[in-house]
């Protein structure tokens, strides 16, 4: 389908053109996360009027506003906790999140686990670039050691995490990972996820050229996606159950999958078989 | 003998015997509160409880999120998906809100919020009645931001106003905080258990206009916007940032200024839907009493019993507390020597009359702040007092 799609499949019919230019850096991995997103939404079929993006603070919440859809900017670390709520009330909107690496694990951690925890039919999408861009480049919680920025110039002494873990541990019901080089297979992945009846984390690992990647000399775009391209594994995940992640050793595709009743439906049946609705 | 269906036991009986917390629940689903979120904290948890048990009858949803900052954007979520929507909480988990309940403000995200007060600060006393977050529910949150809060001062108050404040958030898009004290939440009164049908019930304005000419954020009659549901066919962006009509972010400082000063302008623009108090005794009064809440029923006694020995007190009753009802205040004070103002705080709505008191007239305060509601007693003692000295 891909090969086919590639040539009918139109990226300015699912964006705001009003809006552009766009505000995101040359070499920006969140373009191609953006883009990979629209073609999954085109391959699904998806209509715009039923499609909601909830997107928190930093460079991967103002990805959102670029989509002709119902999109909503929400506050740091929170998209989470909004998605539930507008999914709760709304079931028949298709609900994807697109939060970032600072958003989703440091503030936004508790909402993460909760999130994977409950199994509600929404999709996360978190673009992790290993930095605060928006903010002027700070560490964040997926930074790899010993690189620098500007809130460690003397080099990050903290490891970072391995968030698919968490949210397999949580409960979610389907996780993934893919990296913005493979863009049919992103796109593949994020059809998966949205396809799939539950909760879905997908990390996208997108490359921050001009700080992150300029600070800590990975080069420009092409050299930095090659670098992602290196740096995949097939069976380090399996492997590395107490080690801590390096980033630069991980596995991509679908690393988990947990069956388990969505949380709206289960909630919905619940009621009906134990409650006498009064009118 | 059989009991009457018409006994207050009864939850189906149209007088009923009611815990105030309890009331707004009831109160909340007949307005249409349709999706509560909620964290458990004292003396607010009876709320969600109840709605836990409501909302499965009308086919509602009821969730108990991770935290009360959880809560608060659940909520927010699903009014941005057509829904009403409620939360509770008391003051540590009213203090996580306050960000979110700015995004509520610039937003313009119908919502209500309820604060059942505690002994503050921090954990301070779980179990016990203050009045001192009532600065906070005005000004808790970062920025110039539009906000509603009103103080019922029984069980009854609570009922109506919880369906005034579903009413007034929907009407004006803009957070409305429903504040009592513990004392109030936890009292059970008789009260009537309204239904929809014998309510006044408001629905938010829904963009009608072609997609291709409505503006998200457009200036109308009122100051408030259409608002747009998402699978309607608007496509709308919603964002925290300072926007324009068409809700871009947008940092253009003529568009800033005109875009915060109809969001700052849409309550007194709507004056005489918001504000609402209660006169009590005001036709001549020397002494006027200020009072609000579980304090204002105390002061309702004091006035009583002082008016019996000829001392011409009244009380200004503020059930809309903010905004501050400045020129009825003005015009109720302009005749008394002399205003009191008892609290349960260190002082606060105090500031407030300090600031509007007409010259010449002397504001005291009388303030509680060790967990203890404000006796009868204390307040008479005082009026006389003042009386006196005039």
């Amino acid at each position: 389908m891909t090969e086919a799609s590639m040539h009918t499949f139109d990226v300015r019919d699912y964006l705001r053109l009003e809006l552009m230019p766009h505000f995101m850096c040359p070499g920006c991995g969140h373009g191609i996360a953006l883009r990979a997103l629209l073609w999954a939404i085109y391959e699904l079929n998806i209509d715009k009027d039923r499609l909601a993006i909830v997107s928190g603070i930093g460079c991967s919440g103002r990805v959102g506003a670029y989509i002709d859809a119902n999109t909503m900017h929400v506050t740091h670390g929170r998209p989470l906790a909004y998605a539930t709520g507008l999914k709760l009330a709304r079931p028949d909107l298709e609900v994807i999140v697109i939060t970032g690496d600072g958003d989703c694990l440091a503030i936004g951690g508790n909402h993460l686990i909760h999130a994977c925890r409950r199994n509600l039919d929404f999709t996360c999408l978190m673009l992790n670039n290993e930095i605060y861009g928006m903010t002027g480049g700070q560490v964040s919680p997926t930074t790899t050691e010993t690189r620098f920025t500007t809130t460690t110039p003397l080099g990050n002494h903290e490891p970072g995490f391995d968030a698919c873990k968490l949210a397999a541990a949580a409960g979610a019901g389907l996780v993934g990972r893919e990296i913005t080089l493979q863009v049919p297979t992103l796109k593949d992945l994020i059809k998966e996820g949205i396809s799939y009846s539950g909760f879905a984390f997908l990390e996208v690992i997108s490359d921050c050229t001009e700080i992150y990647g300029r600070k800590n000399q990975l080069g420009e775009s092409p050299e930095m996606m090659l670098g992602q391209k290196a740096s995949t594994r097939s069976d380090v995940y399996k492997n590395t159950v107490d080690q801590p992640f390096r980033p630069n050793a991980f596995e991509t595709g679908v690393l988990a999958r947990n069956e388990r009743p969505e949380y709206a439906d289960a909630y919905r049946q619940h009621i009906a078989r134990t409650v006498a609705k009064t009118r | 003998m059989p009991l009457a269906s018409s006994s207050i036991a009864d939850q189906n009986a149209k007088m009923q015997s009611v815990m105030g917390n309890h009331a707004c629940a009831l109160a909340a689903v007949a307005a249409g509160c349709r999706f509560f979120a909620g964290y458990p904290i004292t003396p607010s948890s009876e709320v969600a409880e109840r709605m836990s048990a409501e909302l499965p009858k009308v086919d509602g949803v009821f969730i108990q999120m991770e935290d009360e900052i959880a809560s608060i954007g659940a909520i927010l979520g699903a009014s941005m998906g057509g829904a009403k929507v409620m939360t509770a909480t008391s003051g540590p988990g009213f203090s996580l809100k306050q960000e979110n309940l700015g995004y509520a403000s610039i937003a313009e995200i119908p919502c209500v919020i309820v604060n059942v007060m505690r002994g503050g600060p921090s954990t301070g006393m779980p179990t016990r009645p203050s009045q001192a977050d009532i600065m906070q529910a005005r000004w808790g949150s970062h920025g110039d931001h539009p906000i509603i809060v009103l103080t019922p001062a029984s069980v009854d108050e609570i009922y109506t106003e919880t369906v005034r404040a579903f009413n007034l958030s929907e009407l004006l898009r803009v957070p409305v905080v429903l504040l009592w004290d513990e004392v109030i939440g936890h009292l059970i009164e008789t009260i009537e258990v309204r239904g929809s049908a014998d309510l006044r019930i408001v629905e938010r304005n829904r963009a009608q206009s072609p997609p291709e000419q409505y503006k998200p954020f457009a200036e109308t009659e009122n100051g408030v916007p259409d608002m747009a549901r998402p699978g309607d066919g608007y496509r709308t962006h919603t964002t925290g940032l300072t926007h324009g009509e068409d809700g871009f972010p947008t940092q253009d400082p003529a568009t800033v200024d005109r875009m915060m000063s109809r969001l700052l302008g849409k309550l007194e623009r709507n004056r005489e839907q918001v504000e609402s108090f209660e006169l009590l005794e005001c036709d001549d009064p020397d002494i006027l009493i200020v009072a609000y809440g579980i304090t204002s029923r105390a002061a309702r006694r004091a006035v009583k019993l002082a008016r019996e020995r000829g001392i011409k007190v009244g009380m200004f009753r503020p059930i809309t507390l903010w905004p501050f009802p400045e020129q009825s205040f003005k015009r109720v004070a302009a005749g008394a020597s002399s205003i009191l103002v008892p609290e349960m705080n260190a002082g606060q709505l105090c500031l407030e009359v300090e600031r509007l008191c007409p010259s010449g007239c002397s504001v005291s305060r009388l303030n509680r702040i060790d967990g203890q509601a404000i006796d009868p007693d204390e307040i008479l003692n005082r009026i006389a007092e003042m009386a006196n000295h005039d």
